[in-house]
């Protein structure tokens, strides 16, 4: 079964239409995804401007780090179940979506910073961890971060304005493509 | 006297009609308005856990209030006129939903109170305070400001 196929199969599942056609039941759970930027991005983009030595420059970055890790997960927990309700409530429109497959792709950019700076940045931050300005390479991982989670806010919000649905024919053929559009040349 | 008429204008004001005009603009400052909420709950966060007792809990609080002010500030930069531009494109909409004058209402209350009660509080020396006052700005604080974010995104739903 293609994904196509599978979401098509998913929509048609008892718990996706009622919410799809729930009015407080997907209005809440979109709230909740709206309203955990400020808790997930938000500690997040602390920990990243901290890194780029733009606040709390008095705190060891170890410290930020640790400290605000348990809330930075607490809302990505928050965000990722929300996320995927939103999702399930739509699939394949979502999935035929530029803006929610520009998303992802920027999630798993971000998951590997993330996984790159734990990895390879992170473990010798006891040379620097009371540096006001952090070394280039930590700067680097947070100012990438911060245009990550700025550009994923962004395509996240366009997500509800699909200007390039598959139904608008004829369209490039490249938008078709990362559309995800079956034309008749497919 | 009746605000309506004033909400008409805004809702008529050349400036948006020809900025409604637009197929993107108006998402753009949505998404600006958005990526202000994700920093302004960083801002404020970072000292409500503090004061509550959580997060950074060996800092002081004053050195937190004073590093956290300058993004505090830095939001409300971007979403006050975000803000006020989202209200003036569906003004008359905004002024027949109650959630909208909830969301006004918390929001003039939130403003005042983080820059005065919250504000002394915060960047006062830690000594001879008593230790349930922190607690109680941080709760406050914090009830306020969601249900300011939860009352925008209700106006936001069709």
């Amino acid at each position: 079964m293609s994904l196509l196929g599978f979401f098509d199969w998913l929509a048609t599942t008892a718990g996706s239409i009622a919410l799809h056609e729930s009015h407080y039941a997907y209005r809440i759970v979109s709230t909740v995804h709206v309203v955990t930027l400020s808790l997930f991005v938000g500690t997040a983009a602390m920990l990243d401007l901290r890194l780029l030595g733009a606040t709390m420059r008095s705190v060891p970055v170890s410290e930020v780090a640790r400290r605000l890790r348990p809330w930075t997960a607490a809302g990505f927990v928050l965000m990722t179940v929300s996320g995927a309700l939103l999702f399930y409530a739509n699939p394949s429109p979502r999935y035929l979506n530029i803006f929610f497959r520009a998303k992802m792709a920027m999630l798993v950019l971000a998951g590997v910073n993330a996984w790159l700076f734990h990895r390879n940045v992170f473990p010798r931050a006891a040379e620097w961890d009371n540096d006001p300005v952090p070394p280039r390479r930590a700067r680097i991982t947070g100012g990438l971060a911060l245009a990550l989670w700025a550009l994923m806010i962004v395509s996240g919000r366009m997500i509800a304005y699909d200007w390039f649905d598959c139904g608008r024919q004829p369209q490039p053929a490249i938008i078709n493509l990362l559309e995800g559009c079956l034309t008749a040349s497919r | 006297m009746s605000l309506l008429p004033f909400f008409e204008w805004c809702q008529n004001a050349e400036l948006i009609v020809s900025m409604r005009s637009s197929l993107w603009l108006f998402p753009v400052i949505e998404s600006l308005h958005l990526i202000g909420l994700a920093l302004i709950g960083g801002a404020l966060l970072i000292v409500d856990l503090r004061l509550l007792g959580f997060g950074l809990r060996h800092q002081p609080v004053s050195v937190l209030a004073r590093d956290a002010e300058r993004w505090l500030i830095a939001s409300l930069v971007v979403m006050l006129p975000t803000g006020f531009l989202l209200f003036m494109s569906s003004a008359v909409k905004c002024y027949y939903l109650p959630v909208f004058w909830v969301k006004m209402a918390t929001l003039v209350l939130a403003l005042v109170f983080t820059f005065s009660i919250r504000r002394r509080v915060t960047m006062a020396a830690e000594t001879g305070v008593n230790p349930l006052w922190p607690k109680v700005v941080g709760g406050v604080s914090i009830s306020l400001w969601s249900t300011v974010a939860i009352a925008g995104r209700f106006v936001g739903f069709p």
